[in-house]
């Protein structure tokens, strides 16, 4: 084996250890590298009162109502929903049928009570036109 | 395939560099007037997000080079460390600020963009904070390849932590697929079509083939003046 066929296999073999390393400490800390739990992951974990964390998910559509200073809406995931409540101001894309982050906490009364909202957009972008005659021509899909 | 090997040889290199740089800076700069004037005025604003989407044409394409950047700089310390190619190092120092600048670039623009968009200049979700990790990544590549009295050192320790750094561009690139980020997913590479309209993704494009170009000018204008300055190095140490 030449010298140089030792380094680039020495090189091989030094990278290929260092990948499983990093794939096995990411796998171990897979938990705490999610920025957010969705309403089922929340249903699992039996996530305690008082105690802060964000919830990601949809507003769910037709579910939000302005109550003074207070936002009221439902976060759903399509398979469990959770209610929250929030006082202060919006990002603009906040909206029904959009991505949202709320972090806080569950209160007693079930309800997740939201220090700061974060909205989440999605993949897609088109001129306001192009999405216009998508939705009237009915292939309009909505993200799960 | 052409034979690059030729330009292994660093005075043949900057005598390749001298050729081709002035038609390049030329191209390049027509290209970047073209791209931001389609940026600017002929792209349409986005249905959701508005004229706030003109960010991306900026963002996405800083993006990706600074990760481009860093593959290449892996690429060199691989073949200083085994071929132990006379260029390599060089050009890795030519090319490690010019992809900090371009990570710095993606980093800026990002922030500016989620504060109206997400609400925020900063998370430190999975896929932002991969991306400071590759700026740091760029950071320590400059300060290493610095660090020692004989700048052989400098190369070959910058060299090992580019190759050890690469680790973090699989986890930057698939970081919105593996865990929950506010960040979202990819739009472009992705098994269906991309999910960009044509008015969009045109100018995307056309953006991320001109700062390519300003990324390859700005590092071979580097490169010669790193074979200079070496250059300069030994003759002093000779006399």
């Amino acid at each position: 084996m030449t010298p140089k066929r030792r380094r680039l296999w020495l090189l091989l073999g030094s990278l290929g250890t260092l990948g499983v390393a990093v794939a096995l400490v990411l796998t171990a800390l897979n938990d705490n590298l999610v920025f957010f739990y969705s309403p089922t992951q929340v249903a699992e974990k039996n996530v305690g009162p008082e105690r802060r964390f964000r919830l990601g998910g949809l507003v769910e559509q037709g579910s939000v109502q302005k109550d003074g200073q207070f936002v009221r809406f439902t976060v759903t995931d399509t398979n469990k929903t959770l209610k929250v409540v929030y006082r202060g101001i919006l990002p603009d894309l906040f909206r029904e049928g959009q991505g949202v982050i709320a972090e806080g906490s569950i209160g007693p009364d079930g309800v997740f009570t939201a220090r700061e909202i974060l909205a989440k957009h999605d993949e897609n972008y088109m001129p306001k036109e192009v999405a216009k005659a998508i939705k009237e021509s009915g292939q309009w899909k909505e993200r799960k | 395939m052409v034979d690059l090997h030729f330009l292994a040889n660093p005075a043949r290199f900057r005598r390749f560099s001298q050729r081709v740089l002035p038609s390049l800076g030329f191209a390049t700069a027509l290209m970047l007037a073209v791209g931001f004037y389609m940026a600017f005025f002929v792209a349409p604003a986005d249905y959701q997000q508005g004229d706030t989407v003109r960010i991306m044409f900026l963002h996405v394409p800083a993006a990706w080079l600074s990760m481009a950047g860093y593959a290449l700089l892996a690429g060199l310390g691989a073949s200083l460390l085994v071929w132990r190619h006379p260029l390599a190092a060089l050009m890795a120092r030519a090319a490690a600020p010019v992809g900090a600048s371009f990570a710095a670039v993606c980093l800026l623009t990002g922030s500016l963009w989620g504060r109206p968009m997400w609400g925020t200049y900063w998370v430190w979700d999975a896929r932002l904070t991969s991306m400071l990790l590759l700026f740091f990544l760029y950071l320590g590549h400059i300060a290493l390849s610095r660090a020692y009295d004989s700048p052989e050192r400098g190369d070959r320790a910058s060299a090992i932590l580019a190759l050890v750094g690469v680790i973090n561009l699989p986890i930057i690139k698939f970081s919105v697929d593996w865990w929950n980020t506010l960040h979202q997913p990819a739009s472009i590479t992705r098994l269906d079509a991309p999910a960009i309209h044509n008015s969009i993704l045109v100018p995307l494009l056309w953006m991320a083939v001109s700062l390519l170009m300003l990324f390859v000018l700005l590092v071979l204008l580097r490169t010669e003046t790193e074979i200079d300055r070496r250059r300069l190095e030994n003759a002093e140490a000779a006399a």
